[in-house]
């Protein structure tokens, strides 16, 4: 793997680290949404799903040894025991699909392939591995967990349209950036 | 950088890394597959009496729990009303028995240490192109990019908020991830004028 590739792996890897690092935005249905899960989709759509990957599973390795990245400054091995622990281990997955879809979708206009993709990979998948780990962990029914789960949605969604919009003026700028996009 | 390793003199610390993630599934397992309430009980105080031994604010570090406080309350309430009380204490127990005890492992060890501890691992990566030092390069990498772009986003709100900028705060997110990709590019090409990702022990030009 060249060694450009490696700096972009870990560039995105910190990209979620620092929006990890913002403070949770209180959003209109009173829950509070972390900027968080934009990053795993931006890396999905611009580094394309093998580099997107491998910089979650960056991110989420180096928080597992001991670093407090994640929202709220949580990190180390007890996150991936408690309830939320199906949605940090998601994150590689999200972006590999994210980014799959949108280079499957890529000679769809930019705001639909990158939409789509974050939406399938960013709360489809992940909701999928989050719903299953706190169905795990606290031995709920998946029924249920998805009820409790649910809440949650809304602000995704935002971040969702984020990713779009944001992918699109980083393609105007820099249309190499974004990896999905290549022919 | 910030890590949650704490620097004690304990008998937890002088443990070796592999070891205390070998035990970490090892107890994991057995919290498990012991279904008996009272296993969960003697778990949570073997935990607790754990974190004592850390020294004398070792209890404080229970607090690593607090975000989760809220989630904790709805679960148990959810659990309580829809299977029983024993059951939703049982879980609540186990969970966090667990999240205490896998915190433990992170307090007592040193992030160099727990890398060593899983770098082999990671050997097989080397198929694909990806040598143990280039990992632990780009784990260097990260961890040193982090700060960076928090100082950059730092900037770019105190730009904002002195403009009078309010709402659409997310409209930051475009500048901060051009900025950071330009600033990944100057590092590659610096890389590359170094000659690359060096193997450990080979002194760079």
């Amino acid at each position: 793997m060249k060694d450009q590739a490696l700096v972009q792996i870990a560039l995105y890897a910190a990209l979620v680290a620092a929006l990890g690092l913002i403070p949770p935005v209180p959003f209109v249905t009173g829950i509070p949404i972390t900027a968080q899960t934009l990053g795993v989709m931006l890396a999905g759509v611009m580094l394309g799903p093998w580099r997107g990957l491998l910089s979650m599973l960056l991110f989420v390795f180096v928080v597992a040894l001991g670093a407090p990245l994640l929202s709220g400054g949580r990190g180390g091995l007890g996150v991936f025991v408690g309830p939320t622990a199906g949605f940090f281990i998601g994150f590689p997955v999200a972006a590999l699909v994210t980014g799959w879809v949108a280079q499957l979708l890529k000679r769809q206009p930019l705001l639909l392939a990158t939409g789509v993709g974050a939406f399938t990979g960013g709360i489809l998948v992940l909701y999928l591995f989050g719903i299953a780990g706190f169905a795990l962990v606290t031995g709920n029914d998946l029924l249920r967990s998805m009820q409790v789960m649910s809440v949650y949605l809304p602000g995704d969604c935002v971040k969702v349209v984020l990713t779009a919009i944001v992918a699109q003026a980083v393609h105007r700028g820099l249309p190499r950036a974004v990896a999905t996009r290549q022919a | 950088m910030m890590t949650l390793y704490i620097h004690r003199r304990s008998w937890l610390h002088r443990l070796p890394a592999g070891l205390k993630l070998l035990g970490l599934m090892a107890a994991s397992i057995a919290l498990y597959a012991l279904s008996w309430p009272w296993v969960s009980v003697v778990f949570l105080m073997l935990v607790m009496l754990a974190y004592r031994s850390l020294g004398d604010h070792g209890w404080s570090r229970l607090w690593v729990i607090k975000p989760l406080i809220p989630m904790f309350i709805l679960i148990f309430a959810v659990q309580t009303w829809s299977q029983s009380i024993s059951a939703a204490t049982l879980m609540l127990l186990r969970m966090l028995t667990l999240i205490w005890l896998a915190n433990l492992v992170t307090l007592t060890t040193r992030m160099d240490a727990m890398m060593d501890a899983v770098m082999p691992a990671l050997s097989p990566l080397r198929l694909v192109g990806v040598a143990p030092h280039r990992i632990a390069f780009t784990v260097a990498l990260f961890v040193r990019f982090v700060p960076v772009l928090m100082a950059v986003l730092n900037s770019l709100l105190e730009a904002w908020k002195s403009r009078g900028g309010g709402r659409a705060v997310w409209r930051l997110a475009i500048p901060m991830l051009i900025n950071a990709i330009r600033m990944s590019d100057h590092v590659s090409e610096a890389l590359a004028a170094r000659g690359g990702i060096h193997l450990p022990d080979t002194p760079n030009v």
